[in-house]
């Protein structure tokens, strides 16, 4: 594998460091090629003018690449112990063995475990870390990689495109349905270090994935940044459901980009919780291309105290009979400001289309904020289109009803909160819906268990 | 014993003075009947009771087993055994009734340990003795619910908690005569072990069912005249206005 050793980059960027992560991966040229037009684009883009303010982040005295202490293994036991704790207490490697097909885990800019069982082999899976993948399977990475998100799309594919590291790359074969969830975890370990891994999904025509995505880190007081991105390719008849749990530490800035494409008659799901960051910008967007191609999102934000966390959906209608139904939800507590941003474009020729949207937002306090701002933009008018958008206070009458049961005001206050999340907490793998139920008693101080 | 105790209690909301000078009375395992006309302030005293902060005790007392409980919270109320069941029962999306109730049940027995199965056989021969579907424990609390089923979930929810005094607030109205029936005898059942009911009504068709000790005409947010069921009979004839005198 990797002979030049490269600890860490210097803060900042610049084309040495990124010819430095280069060949410390030994990459071919095309993929170096990516990196430096990206680096490019990097520099000549302005930062987004919408979303979060992100004035304080400090792009020069970011760590672009950090690497563990440890190589990518195939064996939990070969993992350093020190690391491997920090995802045993995750519960990760007792998922794996009890309800997962195959797990990566990294740890801050390179997985240091990726393995998927051997009868998913049988059938075709190809389950790799990105690095690996580019490396073995180079024409097959190169025919997807930063199509659905082009560098230049905006300054942070930009910066990801540039110095992308670690991540996860599958592609299942026609009509084999993955029996298990795979799971990516990715843990930012070290201070003051951007996290840039790649995800890059492909379900060729007919076949099944689900795929879980997990991320944490450890608090610091300088500002860690993560601008991961995430390519779904889903073929023709193929689904994907893609269910992500984010609860980066709260001095993250999470600048993320998630975009799946489906051909005609395939389906993406997105199960979505925003929940950690300081700030985060989050759109997952679908792209409807194939007849028939359809897109479920459940999400939920969940802002406390100090955190702005602006997120959406984007759907493109571009083909007849294609659907789309948005279930979003936000809460914010303790000064906390959600943001719900959504998009519905119905092209001109996707006649016959149907999308319904279901935007809500529940403040639980005087000093938390909330908005929502759909768009939904159709272009020709034989679709149906449907929409409904709550925002409110969490209601006292409701509070007054559960304490006249016995129930303490934060009790009674988790158990609504609890509710108000509950299209997206029964999505959940149990022991993240456990974990989340836990979070939320641990915010409201309630001791529901 | 003397269960509970008002004594000169006024209350307001807002600015407005709603409750002007209610004495009452209840002991362990009496039936009290509150009749009146509409917007007199019966609604109003229950809430005042269970501590709802939307009203205002501007003077009086509410004794509870002998101590004020004026300044305890809703739901310290609750805990010490005062149960109050609404007549428009909120909707609690995306939890169900089992899980609600269990939690409830936790808070007001603490010492009680019960698995999740042995509550889950009580609550369903609970259900079944109101002629209620299994299924509805496992629905959302109250969501989508018709009248009659909002009623009978109120009644479940008194015959899981097991209160030292239930205050009902018309919890007759709307129901057929086979749901009146099924809810009289869920609330007769829940008084076997000595339970005070103090039921708002504002017909003397409940009381057939449910026997009160006391009837208590109230108007204008006092108790005007006390006495048997035979106040409501009268009432049933000539109506408040005849009545007062
Ligand atoms: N939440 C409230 N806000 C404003 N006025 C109220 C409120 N609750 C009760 N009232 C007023 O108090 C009076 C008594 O109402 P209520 O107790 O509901 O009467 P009842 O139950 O006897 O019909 C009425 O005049 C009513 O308008
Ligand atoms: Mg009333």
């Amino acid at each position: 594998m990797t002979n030049n050793a490269l600890s860490k980059t210097e803060p900042g960027l610049n084309r040495r460091i990124i010819e430095e992560i280069s060949e410390s991966k030994n990459e071919p040229l095309w993929m170096k090629d990516i990196r430096m037009k990206s680096l490019e684009y990097f520099l000549n883009r302005p930062n987004p003018n919408f979303g979060v303010d992100i004035s304080a982040l400090d792009l020069n005295s970011i760590v672009n690449y950090v690497k563990p202490g440890a190589q990518n293994e195939r064996s939990w036991e070969d993992v350093p112990e020190d690391i491997r704790e920090n995802f045993e207490k995750l519960g990760i490697p007792q998922a794996e063995r009890e309800a997962l097909a195959g797990v990566g885990a990294q740890y801050d800019s390179e997985m240091v475990y990726h393995n998927m069982k051997e009868s998913l082999k049988k059938l075709g899976v190809i389950f790799l870390e990105m690095g690996t993948a580019v490396r073995e399977y180079p024409d097959l990475v190169k025919k997807y990689f930063m199509h659905l998100i082009p560098p230049n799309d905006h300054k942070f594919a930009a910066l990801h495109g540039a110095v992308w590291s670690g991540g996860t790359f599958i592609y299942v074969p026609p009509n084999v349905n993955v029996p298990m969830p795979i799971q990516s975890y990715y843990l930012m370990g070290s201070p003051g270090m951007g996290q840039f891994e790649h995800t890059l999904i492909v379900v060729d025509k007919g076949s099944k994935l689900e795929f879980i995505e997990g991320c944490s880190g450890q608090n610091y007081s300088v500002s860690n940044l993560h601008a991961g991105a995430v390519e779904i390719y889903v073929e023709e008849g193929a689904t994907v459901k893609f269910s992500t749990i984010e609860n980066w530490a709260k001095n993250t800035y999470n600048l993320n980009t998630k975009r799946a494409s489906v051909d005609k008659d395939g389906t993406i799901i997105w199960i979505s919780g925003t929940m950690g960051s300081a700030k985060t910008m989050l759109y997952p967007s679908s792209i409807l291309k194939g007849k028939g191609a359809r897109a479920e999102y459940t999400t939920i934000t969940y802002a406390g105290p100090g955190q702005h966390l602006d997120t959406g959906t984007k759907v493109f209608h571009f083909a007849p009979y294609t659907s789309s139904k948005v279930d979003s939800r936000s809460i914010s507590f303790g000064g906390g400001y959600a943001f719900y941003r959504g998009l519905v474009r119905v092209s001109e020729s996707a006649i016959h289309s149907k999308s319904s949207v279901d935007c809500s937002a529940l403040m639980v306090d005087n000093v938390s904020k909330s908005d929502t701002l759909p768009i939904i933009e159709v272009m020709n008018n034989q679709s149906e289109i449907g929409h409904e958008a709550y925002v409110g206070k969490i209601n006292e009458d409701q509070i007054y009803y559960l304490m006249s049961r016995g129930l303490t005001e934060d009790d009674a206050k988790a158990l609504i909160v609890r509710g108000f999340l509950d299209p997206f907490i029964k999505q959940l793998p149990f022991e993240y819906a456990v974990e989340f139920n836990r979070i939320i008693d641990m915010h409201f101080n309630s001791k529901i268990g | 014993m003397e269960l509970i105790k008002i004594i000169d209690l006024h209350a307001s909301i807002g600015e407005k003075e709603v409750i002007k000078g209610v004495n009452l009375t209840v002991n362990r395992n009496e039936i009290h009947a509150i009749m009146g006309p509409n917007g007199a302030g019966k609604t109003t005293l229950i809430n005042v009771i269970m501590g709802n902060p939307k009203y205002r005790v501007t003077s009086g007392e509410i004794l509870f087993e002998g101590k004020s409980i004026l300044n305890l919270s809703v739901d310290e109320r609750a805990r010490l055994g005062i149960f109050q069941s609404f007549q428009y029962p909120e909707e609690i999306s995306g939890v169900t009734f089992m899980n609600f109730l269990r939690l409830a049940y936790e808070k007001m027995h603490p010492d009680q340990k019960m698995s999740v199965l042995e509550f889950g056989d009580m609550m369903v021969k609970i259900a079944d003795s109101l002629k209620m579907d299994h299924n509805f424990l496992k629905r959302y609390v109250n969501l989508g619910f018709s009248g009659g089923e909002r009623k009978k979930s109120e009644i479940l929810q008194l015959s899981a908690l097991n209160p030292k005094i239930a205050l009902l607030d018309e919890t007759d109205s709307g129901l057929d005569i086979d749901a009146l029936k099924i809810v009289s005898e869920g609330i007769n059942n829940a008084s076997k072990n000595g339970m005070a009911v103090v039921l708002v009504t504002h017909y003397k068709r409940i009381l057939d069912y449910v026997k009160p000790k006391f009837v208590h005409i109230f108007i204008d947010g006092r108790i005007v005249k006390t006495g048997g069921i035979e106040l409501a009979e009268e009432l049933e004839r000539n109506g408040y206005e005849e009545v007062r005198i």
